[in-house]
């Protein structure tokens, strides 16, 4: 009962924002084929009107976009490249996702670790250099953090590839200066967290039982500290999956970060639509995953359509 | 030898405000299957004392000044957290005051039993799930199989007291320490749990530190009492002796504060008067004097020593000195109790 109330509610979702990219995508002035020169011809115009179905009134173009979304076809790019926009969204998932899964390993693993060893030695020279890192993380942008990886680990020592994609080489660079972000905020998120665990009665339990520490930390503080950073995961799981357009950029990696943007400037109408539907999808699917995966990880909560338990 | 000897323990925590002296001076002695009682009001150290025992007074916060706390002889001060290790949750063991927070809410409460044996029995995993079934059943709660793999938030306050009682026990600890186990419980549980302790202490002769501000609680189940008042121990004495011939005047209010059931009469309830000191700064006299009807000049200016009241019975007040004034005693509290 639970999933499917979940499901139809994803699916309002996609559909509500779908909705209104729509409407906002049409209130920008200009169109895909409108130029500053203004050099095509009426009558091609018309053609290519015609041909994308933008001579119909805007209700018929929202009902047939719909209609084709139903059977996930989301139409031709008007860039005039000929490609389909699932084609579009197909050759560039796989490098984006790579990347971005990379990121997000790199960012919960030391991200996790640095902040509970932090709780620990609280207070320690250690805790505080910890600190300091994941305060310059998270003030450092990634885009000025990028070319200075390039420029000492790349260009000066020649340990990895300075940009592009193929092997694993390649992926170092940019997931290194994608993760700093995320790796530091939730390594401050993990020791407030884990400190305040440690507070917790249970712990004095654990203590008294005569636990050996490793078991008093791993089994009954971290897998508590943890449960606040689940939430966090999601929505950075889906922005680093779906592509991160400046260090796409600038290590020249063929993923759809770029698509994004580029398509919103060339009033790629369809790109527009694909690219922004396809990553709600996204988000919808993974917070759903999230919300069922608490279930399991925090035993408190039970799954049920109306609110409370 | 007595199972467990306290000796002059100190126990000072450090904070931004400055030094707390939570207890200063506190000597006591737990035989052998006795009930030792600690009474005393909030902030009083009793909590403190049982947990510098327990060695949950952890540096830089809380700093044990001095003293000795000798087990079977041993002194716990001196062990290393390993060895420790090897008496925490094995021979003593503690249960504590709030059952709801006490139990890791993400850990089947069957594990968090059987964990403890797993650790200091080196037993089996099927040996100890078996165990801790057992142990599930021992303190009364029924559908023990199905109860092991629930989690606390599953489980009723008292529920999780008696779970906190049965690791407690899991190991046979010669001693339990419970600290104020029936406060946060109402009162037809309350008694339940102290007939489950009392059980305890018959079928296993387990000693038992029981710490509370409940006399009637102590009237029931102790066999010794100690009395605290700010960081202090005031009086020590047998039960008895506490209920028919207390000496301190703080024991003296905490007595005359019992409300009266059988009284009729609309009478109001006895406090105390006034506050406990400042631990941060604590009076120079006897803590107790500021509020104390018998304060004498001299109880302003230095701490009384322990008197010897009768035998086994002591009480730090100058009142029991040979050059104090003979005050009527207490005849209100005598009717009364």
């Amino acid at each position: 009962m639970y999933i499917i109330r979940r499901i139809l509610t994803m699916l309002l979702t996609v559909w509500v924002i779908a909705t209104l990219t729509f409407i906002m995508m049409k209130l920008i002035p200009g169109d895909p084929f409108s130029t500053e020169e203004g050099a095509l011809p009426e009558e091609a115009l018309a053609n290519l009107y015609a041909k994308y179905g933008l001579d119909d009134p805007l209700p018929i173009q929202y009902l047939t976009y719909m209609k084709n979304l139903v059977t996930f076809d989301l139409g031709l790019s008007m860039e005039g490249s000929g490609r389909s926009v699932n084609e579009i969204i197909a050759s560039g998932i796989g490098a984006s996702a790579t990347l971005g899964l990379i990121t997000l390993v790199v960012a919960l693993v030391f991200g996790i670790t640095l902040g509970i060893l932090a709780a620990l030695y609280h207070n320690s020279v250690f805790d505080y250099t910890a600190m300091v890192i994941a305060t310059v993380g998270i003030s450092i942008p990634n885009f000025i953090l990028a070319p200075l990886l390039m420029k000492f680990l790349a260009v000066d020592l020649q340990l990895f590839p300075v940009a592009n994609w193929g092997t694993w080489q390649h992926t170092v660079l940019p997931s290194l200066a994608l993760a700093s972000g995320p790796l530091a905020i939730i390594a401050r998120f993990v020791r407030s967290s884990m400190l305040d665990v440690m507070n917790q009665d249970y712990m004095k339990t654990a203590d008294a039982k005569g636990l050996p520490t490793y078991r008093i930390v791993v089994l009954h503080g971290i897998r508590n500290a943890i449960l606040p950073v689940i939430s966090f995961i999601g929505p950075l799981f889906v922005s680093l999956i779906t592509g991160t357009l400046v260090i796409e950029r600038i290590f020249s990696i063929p993923g759809i970060g770029r698509y994004f943007v580029d398509s919103i400037f060339n009033r790629d109408y369809t790109v527009i639509m694909g690219t922004t539907i396809f990553y709600s999808l996204i988000l919808v699917v993974v917070l759903f995953l999230i919300d069922v995966s608490y279930r399991f990880i925090d035993p408190r909560i039970t799954l049920t359509s109306k609110g409370g338990s | 030898m007595s199972l467990l000897k306290v000796n002059n323990l100190k126990v000072n925590f450090k904070t931004y405000g400055g030094t707390i002296r939570a207890v200063r001076n506190v000597s006591f002695e737990v035989d052998y299957g006795e009930t030792v009682a600690i009474v005393g009001e909030s902030g009083s150290g009793k909590s403190v004392t049982v947990q510098a025992i327990m060695g949950l007074i952890k540096k830089p916060a809380g700093e044990i000044e001095k003293g000795n706390i000798l087990f079977k002889g041993k002194e716990l001060l001196q062990l290393s957290q390993k060895q420790l290790r090897e008496i925490k949750g094995k021979q003593i063991s503690m249960v504590f005051q709030d059952s709801m927070t006490s139990l890791n809410p993400t850990m089947k409460v069957g594990k968090q039993i059987s964990e403890v044996l797993l650790y200091h029995q080196h037993v089996s995993k099927q040996e100890a799930k078996a165990r801790a079934i057992e142990m599930i059943k021992e303190v009364g709660i029924p559908n023990a199989e199905r109860r092991y793999e629930q989690y606390p938030h599953e489980f009723s306050g008292g529920m999780r007291q008696r779970i906190m009682i049965a690791i407690a026990l899991a190991c046979n600890p010669d001693l339990l320490i419970a600290d104020e186990p029936t406060t946060a419980l109402d009162v037809t549980i309350q008694a339940q749990v102290l007939g489950l302790l009392e059980g305890i202490k018959e079928n296993k002769n387990t000693s038992i530190i029981l710490i509370t501000h409940d006399l009637g609680v102590v009237a029931e189940s102790a066999d010794k009492v100690i009395v605290m008042y700010g960081g202090m121990m005031v009086e020590k004495c047998s039960v008895q002796e506490l209920f028919s011939n207390p000496n301190h005047p703080y024991t003296w209010g905490l007595l005359e504060s019992i409300p009266n059931v059988s009284n009729k009469d609309k009478e109001r309830l006895k406090p105390i008067e006034g506050s406990p000191p400042d631990l941060f700064s604590p009076p120079k006299g006897c803590p107790f004097a500021p509020r104390c009807k018998y304060a004498m000049d001299i109880c302003m200016e230095e701490v009384p020593r322990l008197y010897d009241v009768a035998d086994g019975h002591s009480s730090r007040c100058f009142l029991n000195d040979e050059m104090a004034p003979n005050i009527a005693t207490f005849s209100e509290v005598e009717e009364r109790v």
